[in-house]
C-alpha cells in the first residue's frame, strides 16, 4: 500500500463498489436532516414505497426556519405559515419514517452543525452528509463530511449510500502562530482570499500545520465550515488529543472498551508522510490580521487596516465588472478605508461562529461597553446547550447590558429564512459565512468578520481594528 | 426524470461570474415542500423589482429569451448553498442545459439528478457561444448529448465532455436510487462488517 492521505483513508474505508468508469458507491455513516431540504426527499420515498434504510444513523431537527424570539407557544405559534408548515412537515415525516427527531423545545435543538458534534453524532473517520453545504463543518473531527442536494438526501435515506467520484487532495498548510485577535475565521477568509471561491472545486481540503493544531475544536469547525466558500465540498483536520477530549462522554460517542478501541483507530487517521497531494499551498498565520469582506463573494477580503478596492486597478474584464457590480450593490466607494464604513446591524451567530468559544470572545469585547446607538445587534447561540452554557457563565448578561439582543438558537439571519433579516440597504457586520447579494435579506449588505470583530464593530458603530480597542 | 437526448432551443446569455444559488433562487422560496412551481422566482431579485414588476433589461425578461432552454454563464456557476431548489427553479422555468467555463461541485451534481445537462467548456468556447446567443433571433443552438456536440449559429460546432455514467443516466432518464438498490447485497455485506466496528 502506498502512502495515503487522510481523505484517501476515509474514502477507502467506505468504498462499497467501484464501476469501470470511476463512479463509486460510498457508505454513509451519519445523515443529518433539516426541514428545508428534506420534504421532497421524504415525499419521494412515499411515492416509491421505500423506507429509511438506517434510522439510527439519521438525526433530524429544524434549524433554518425556526424563530429566535419567544417560543413558548410551540411550533403551532410560528407566525409565518410556510415556515410553520415546513417544520410540521419534518415532524410528521420523522414520525412516519421512524427517524430520530430533536424537537424545537428540546435543550439539544440547535443548528445541525452545532448539535451534531455536541451530541457525539459526529465522530472521526465517519462519512457524514446533510442537505446543507456547511456540512463541511464536521471535517474538523477528521470526518469526511459534505453537503448534498435533496435527490441525494432521498438516496441516502433509502440506501445509506451515495454515488460519488473521488475528489482531489488539496493540502493547506498553515504555519506560524496566529497573532492575538486573528481567529480561525480570519484564517478561513485569508485562505478563500488566496485561492478564490472556486479554488477548491473538485477537491477535499486538508488543513494542516502548527496554526491548525493550535486551534480549538470550535476554531477547527469554523475553518472547515468555510471550506465550501472556497469551492471544496469538504475540509478535513486530522483528529488529535483535542478532538478526543471534546468527544469523550458525549451522549452518542462510544463508551468504555469501545471508546478505547475507537481512539486507537482514530489515532491512525492522518496523512502519511510522503502522501501525494494534487495541490498544496502554505500560508503563514503570523502575517495575518483581522479580516473583513468588502464585496458580495467570500473571496472579497481585505485586512481591517485596508481599503475598499478600486476597480480601475483590475485588468481582467469580468473581475473588474464583478467588482463594480459588488461595490454598487454594497454602496461602497473605491479606496474608502474599511474602518470608515459605518454599520447598521450586527449578527453574531450561524454554524460558522455560534459556539461557546465564539460567544466568550465576543462577550469579552462587549463587557462594560455599549452598542453604538445607531446599531442594532443580536447574538444567536448555535444550540440550546450553547445558550445554557453561556447563561451559566453570565455571557447573556454581558451582552444584554451592552445592548445586544440575546436570542433562541437557530440559523437566523445567516440566511434570513425566519423573521431575522436585513432591510434593503442595511449594512451588517456578520459572523456568518456568505455575503452574497440578498443573502441576509433583499438589498442587505453583509460584511463577514470574526466574532470579536463583529462585537467591536457593534460598539464602535463602524468597522474597527479590534486589536486597537482599549481594554 | 425526463430523458435528455437532443435539445434544439434558445440560449440566454448571463454574462456574470460566480452566480450563486442565492441568486438563482433566493431563500424566501425555499419554504416550499414541493419540487415544482419555482420557475416564476428563478433569479427573482435580478428579474423583478421589489413591487413584483419585471426589470426590463434582465435577459430572461426579453424576447426571445423568455422561452430559453439553454443558459450560458460565467465561471463558478452555482456556487454557495446545496439547495436543489436551484436546479428545480431552472427546470421549472424550462432550462435543460447550462453552459459555463466552470461549475460549483454540488450544483453540478444536483443538475444531473434532475435531467439538466451542465456543460463545462473552455472560456473561449463559452465566450463564442455567449456572443452568438446575444444575437437575438440567432440565439438558437442544438445540444446533442449522444454526439456530445453543440451546434450554434454561423456554423459553430463545439464538442464537450461528459461523465459516461451520468450521460447514460440522462439519456435513459434513470433513477439513481433504483440503480443503487440493485447493489443491495453489497451494501448489506459492507454494513454488517462496518457495524461490528466500535468506531462506526
Amino acid at each position: 500500500m502506498t502512502n495515503t492521505t487522510l481523505y484517501d483513508k476515509i474514502w477507502n474505508a467506505h468504498l462499497i463498489d467501484e464501476q469501470a468508469d470511476g463512479s463509486c458507491l460510498i457508505y454513509i455513516d451519519r445523515h443529518l436532516v433539516h426541514e428545508v431540504t428534506s420534504p421532497q426527499a421524504f415525499e419521494g420515498l412515499r411515492m416509491t414505497g421505500r423506507q429509511v434504510h438506517a434510522k439510527n444513523k439519521t438525526l433530524a431537527l429544524a434549524d433554518h426556519n425556526i424563530p429566535t424570539t419567544d417560543r413558548t407557544g410551540g411550533v403551532h405559534a410560528i407566525a409565518d405559515l410556510e415556515s410553520r408548515t415546513q417544520i410540521l412537515k419534518l415532524e410528521e415525516n420523522c414520525t412516519e419514517f421512524g427517524v430520530p427527531y430533536i424537537r424545537m423545545d428540546d435543550i439539544r435543538q440547535g443548528i445541525v452543525h452545532v448539535t451534531g458534534p455536541e451530541q457525539g453524532f459526529t465522530l472521526p473517520g465517519l462519512t457524514i452528509v446533510c442537505g446543507d453545504s456547511h456540512t463541511s463543518t464536521h471535517g474538523a473531527f477528521g470526518a469526511l463530511a459534505h453537503g448534498i442536494g435533496t435527490s441525494e438526501v432521498e438516496h441516502v435515506l433509502a440506501t445509506q449510500t451515495l454515488i460519488q467520484t473521488k475528489a482531489k487532495n488539496f493540502r493547506i498548510n498553515v504555519v506560524g502562530t496566529a497573532p492575538e485577535y486573528v481567529t480561525a475565521k480570519d484564517i478561513a477568509l485569508a485562505i478563500i482570499g488566496e485561492i478564490g471561491t472556486a479554488g477548491g472545486t473538485g477537491c477535499v481540503l486538508e488543513y494542516a500545520g502548527p496554526a491548525i493544531e493550535a486551534l480549538s475544536m470550535e476554531g477547527r469547525m469554523t475553518l472547515c465550515n468555510m471550506s465550501i466558500e472556497a469551492g471544496a465540498r469538504a475540509g478535513l483536520v486530522a483528529p488529535d488529543d483535542k478532538t478526543f477530549a471534546y468527544l469523550k462522554d458525549r451522549p452518542l460517542a462510544p463508551k468504555g472498551a469501545d471508546w478505547d478501541a475507537a481512539v486507537a483507530y482514530w489515532q491512525t487517521l492522518k496523512s502519511d508522510d510522503g502522501a501525494h497531494f494534487d495541490r498544496e499551498i502554505t500560508i503563514d498565520a503570523s502575517n495575518l490580521t483581522p479580516i473583513v469582506t468588502w464585496g458580495t463573494s467570500p473571496q472579497d477580503v481585505v485586512a481591517i487596516t485596508g481599503k475598499v478596492p478600486n476597480p480601475a486597478h483590475i485588468e481582467d474584464t469580468s473581475r473588474r465588472q464583478a467588482t463594480e457590480r459588488a461595490l454598487a450593490y454594497m454602496g461602497l466607494t473605491a479606496d474608502t478605508p474599511m474602518q470608515d464604513v459605518k454599520i447598521d446591524r450586527v449578527f453574531i451567530g450561524s454554524c460558522t461562529n455560534s459556539r461557546i468559544e465564539d460567544l466568550r470572545v465576543a462577550a469579552k469585547i462587549a463587557e462594560g461597553r455599549k452598542v453604538s446607538p445607531h446599531v442594532s445587534a443580536m447574538v444567536v447561540p448555535g444550540s440550546g446547550l450553547v445558550k445554557q452554557q453561556a447563561e451559566e457563565e453570565g455571557l447573556d448578561q454581558i451582552f444584554i447590558k451592552a445592548g445586544f439582543e440575546w436570542r433562541e438558537p437557530g440559523c437566523s439571519m445567516c440566511l434570513a429564512m425566519n423573521a431575522d433579516k436585513l432591510e434593503p440597504g442595511e449594512r451588517c457586520a456578520s459572523t456568518s459565512n456568505r455575503n452574497f447579494e440578498g443573502r441576509q435579506g433583499r438589498g442587505g449588505r453583509t460584511h463577514l468578520v470574526s466574532p470579536q470583530m463583529a462585537a467591536a464593530a457593534a460598539i464602535a458603530g463602524h468597522f474597527v481594528d479590534v486589536r486597537k480597542m482599549e481594554s | 426524470m425526463e430523458k435528455f437526448k437532443t435539445l434544439n432551443a434558445i440560449a440566454a446569455p448571463l454574462d456574470l461570474i460566480n452566480i450563486d444559488t442565492d441568486m438563482i433562487i433566493p431563500k424566501q422560496f425555499l419554504k416550499t415542500i414541493a419540487r415544482t412551481g419555482l420557475g416564476r422566482n428563478l433569479f427573482d431579485e435580478m428579474r423583478y423589482e421589489q413591487d413584483g414588476s419585471e426589470i426590463a433589461d434582465f435577459v430572461l425578461n426579453k424576447e426571445p429569451y423568455r422561452s430559453a432552454e439553454i443558459l450560458i454563464a460565467g465561471e463558478n456557476f452555482g456556487c454557495g448553498s446545496s439547495r436543489e431548489h436551484a436546479p428545480w427553479a431552472l427546470l421549472d422555468f424550462g432550462i435543460r442545459c447550462v453552459i459555463a467555463p466552470s461549475f460549483a461541485d454540488i450544483f453540478f451534481n444536483n443538475c444531473f439528478k434532475n435531467g439538466i445537462l451542465p456543460i463545462e467548456l473552455p472560456k473561449a468556447d463559452v465566450d463564442a457561444l455567449m456572443a452568438a446567443s446575444q444575437n437575438g433571433a440567432n440565439a438558437k443552438m442544438t445540444v446533442d448529448l449522444e454526439k456530445q456536440l453543440i451546434t450554434g449559429p454561423d456554423g459553430i460546432e463545439i464538442a464537450f465532455d461528459v461523465d459516461s455514467f451520468r450521460k447514460h443516466c440522462l439519456i435513459e432518464g434513470l433513477d439513481d436510487i433504483g440503480l443503487t438498490l440493485q447493489k443491495a447485497d453489497k451494501i448489506s455485506a459492507y454494513e454488517a462488517k462496518r457495524d461490528a466496528q466500535a468506531w462506526s
